[in-house]
C-alpha cells in the first residue's frame, strides 16, 4: 500500500497537509450528472408523447434515432448505445447521490420527527427526492435495460405491446411519476445549490414544467395502452410492416 | 374556546417542553400555563410572566430583549424563531407550543446551549481576519469600496442566535455539519479585502461533507433566519469558489 494512503487514513489529509479535493470533485460530479439527466428526461418525456401527434408521428421520430436518415430502414442498435450512455450517467448520478441518503435509523428518524415539525416544504421535498430516487434505482434499470437488450422492438405498436401485452404498464406508471416528480425537485436543488436563478420564479416554472411533463406523460401512456389493447391480437406485428408494405 | 377579558385580554396557553437532563428524576414533558394575552405581549414577556408569577422553576434564556443578542431562540409552533421577536397577537388559536432548539445541548426546558458550538465553529472556520503581510500601523488602511462594506456589513449582521442550524435538517441528522452560520462567516471573510486567506485556504477549512459540500439547499436556514441574511446565496458563493479549487 502506498503510503500516502496511510497518511490520508492517519490525518485525514495528504502528505502535504492537504484536505483530499475528492469531496469537491463528487460534489459537482453529483450535479452535473443529475444535469444531464433532466436535460435528458426533458427531451425523451416530448419524444415519447410523439404518440399523441399519431402513430406515423412517433415511427418517423424513432426511425431518426435509428438514423434512417444514413442507414436504409435504420439500425437499432444505436438506441441501444443511446441507452447505455444514459445508463453509465444514470448509475454514476445514483452512486453519487446516495452518500447523501440517510444511512441509520437516527439519521432517518432525526429527518422525518424534524420535518414533521418544522412544516417547511423545501424540507419535506427532500423525503420526495430520495423516496423518488430509491423508485428509480430499480425502475429506472428495469428501463434502460430493456431498451439496451431489445431497442429494436420500439415503435407505435412494439412500444405498445410491451405496455399493455407484456403488462409493463404497471412500472411505467411508477417510473414516470418517479423520474418527473424527482428531475423537478432535482432541477429546483440545482438551481438553489449554484445559484444560477432567482429561487421564486424557478419554483413557479418548475411547477409548471412538472404539471406539463406528469400530463403529457399520463397521456401518451395511456395512448400506448389504447394502441396496445386495440393492437392485443396481433401482439408482435410491426407497425412498419402493417403500413409500408 | 378561549375566554375574552373586559380589558381586551384574551386567555392564551403556553405549553411549554420541560425536561431537566441533568436530574436523572426528571421526565420530559410538556407543561401548559393558561395566562392573559396583552397588547404588543411578545413571547418573552408571556414567558416573564410565567416564571415571576406562576413557575419559577422554568427555565428560558434572554439578554437583550430586542432581536439582537440571539439568546432567546426557541421552536414556537414548530418554527425555531426568536421569542424576544414573537407578538403572541400572531396565534390566532391562543395556543402556543414552546420547545428548546434542537441540535445543541440541552440545558434545561427552554435553555441550551448555543456557545459551545458557536466557539467551536469559530475555531474551526478560522472566524477572524488572517493577513500575515507586513503591517504598517503608521499608514492609513487601504480603503474598501462602500459597495463592498455594505455587502460584508450584511452577513456581519448574523447574531448566531442558532436559528439557522434549528432549522437545518441537515444538521439535525449530521451533528457535524457546521451549517449556514459556519458558511456564512467564511463567505464574511472571503469577501473582506484584509483579510490574505486564498481559496485554497478556505477549502482547508470548509472543503468537505462537514463543510460546504454538506449542504443539500433544503432552505430552512434562509426562511428561518430572524435577520434575513442572504444565506443561499453565500453557500452557493461559497461553493463554487470551493469546486474550483486545484
Amino acid at each position: 500500500m502506498q503510503k500516502n494512503h496511510l497518511i490520508e487514513l492517519l490525518t485525514q489529509k495528504d502528505n502535504r497537509k492537504k484536505k483530499s479535493k475528492i469531496p469537491a470533485r463528487l460534489d459537482f460530479l453529483q450535479s452535473a450528472t443529475g444535469a444531464v439527466l433532466v436535460l435528458f428526461i426533458i427531451f425523451h418525456l416530448l419524444f415519447e408523447s410523439s404518440i399523441l401527434l399519431g402513430k406515423d408521428a412517433m415511427y418517423a421520430l424513432t426511425k431518426a434515432f435509428e438514423l434512417d436518415f444514413i442507414f436504409e430502414g435504420g439500425e437499432p442498435l444505436f438506441i441501444a448505445f443511446l441507452a447505455f450512455g444514459v445508463f453509465v450517467v444514470f448509475i454514476l448520478h445514483a452512486l453519487l447521490a446516495m452518500r447523501k441518503f440517510p444511512s441509520s435509523y437516527r439519521e432517518y428518524s432525526a429527518y422525518r420527527l424534524h420535518a414533521k415539525m418544522i412544516q417547511h416544504s423545501d424540507t419535506s421535498l427532500w423525503f420526495i427526492q430520495i423516496t423518488t430516487g430509491f423508485m428509480m434505482f430499480f425502475l429506472g434499470s428495469i428501463h434502460l435495460y430493456t431498451m439496451m437488450t431489445q431497442p429494436d422492438k420500439i415503435g407505435p405498436f412494439a412500444s405498445a405491446d410491451r405496455i399493455y401485452s407484456d403488462t409493463m404498464w404497471p412500472m411505467y406508471l411508477l417510473l414516470l411519476v418517479s423520474v418527473v416528480l424527482h428531475a423537478s425537485v432535482g432541477l429546483y436543488r440545482l438551481i438553489i445549490k449554484w445559484g444560477w436563478f432567482e429561487r421564486e420564479k424557478s419554483k413557479w416554472m418548475i411547477k409548471a414544467a412538472t404539471i406539463f411533463y406528469l400530463g403529457i406523460g399520463l397521456v401518451s401512456l395511456g395512448a400506448y395502452m389504447k394502441i396496445g389493447y386495440e393492437h392485443r391480437g396481433e401482439y408482435g406485428k410491426r407497425y412498419t410492416v402493417e403500413i409500408k408494405k | 374556546m378561549h375566554r375574552i377579558y373586559e380589558d381586551g385580554g384574551r386567555e392564551i396557553v403556553l405549553t411549554i417542553f420541560r425536561h431537566d437532563p441533568n436530574n436523572e428524576d426528571s421526565i420530559p414533558h410538556f407543561q401548559d400555563y393558561p395566562i392573559i394575552e396583552r397588547p404588543g405581549m411578545t413571547l418573552y414577556i408571556a414567558l416573564t410572566q410565567i416564571y415571576t408569577s406562576m413557575d419559577h422553576d422554568v427555565s428560558f434564556d434572554f439578554v437583550c430583549r430586542a432581536g439582537i443578542c440571539g439568546s432567546c431562540a426557541m421552536v414556537v409552533n414548530g418554527k425555531p424563531r426568536l421569542a424576544c421577536r414573537t407578538l403572541t397577537s400572531e396565534f390566532s388559536e391562543g395556543k402556543i407550543t414552546l420547545l428548546p432548539l434542537p441540535t445543541f445541548q440541552h440545558i434545561k426546558d427552554l435553555s441550551v446551549d448555543t456557545g459551545t458550538f458557536m466557539n467551536a465553529m469559530t475555531k474551526q472556520v478560522e472566524g477572524w481576519i488572517v493577513n500575515n503581510s507586513p503591517q504598517d500601523i503608521s499608514t492609513i488602511e487601504k480603503p474598501v469600496e462602500p459597495e463592498l462594506s455594505d455587502e460584508i456589513f450584511e452577513l456581519d449582521r448574523c447574531i448566531e442566535c442558532g436559528i439557522c442550524l434549528a432549522s437545518c435538517a441537515t444538521k439535525v441528522m449530521r451533528p457535524n455539519f457546521v451549517g449556514a452560520v459556519g458558511l456564512n462567516r467564511v463567505a464574511r471573510f472571503s469577501l473582506d479585502p484584509h483579510d490574505s486567506r486564498s481559496d485554497e485556504e478556505f477549502y482547508e477549512l470548509i472543503g468537505d461533507d462537514e463543510g460546504i459540500f454538506g449542504c443539500m439547499s433544503l432552505m430552512g436556514c434562509q426562511d428561518h433566519c430572524p435577520k434575513h441574511l442572504p444565506l443561499q446565496k453565500q453557500i452557493a458563493y461559497m461553493r463554487n469558489k470551493m469546486v474550483k479549487v486545484r
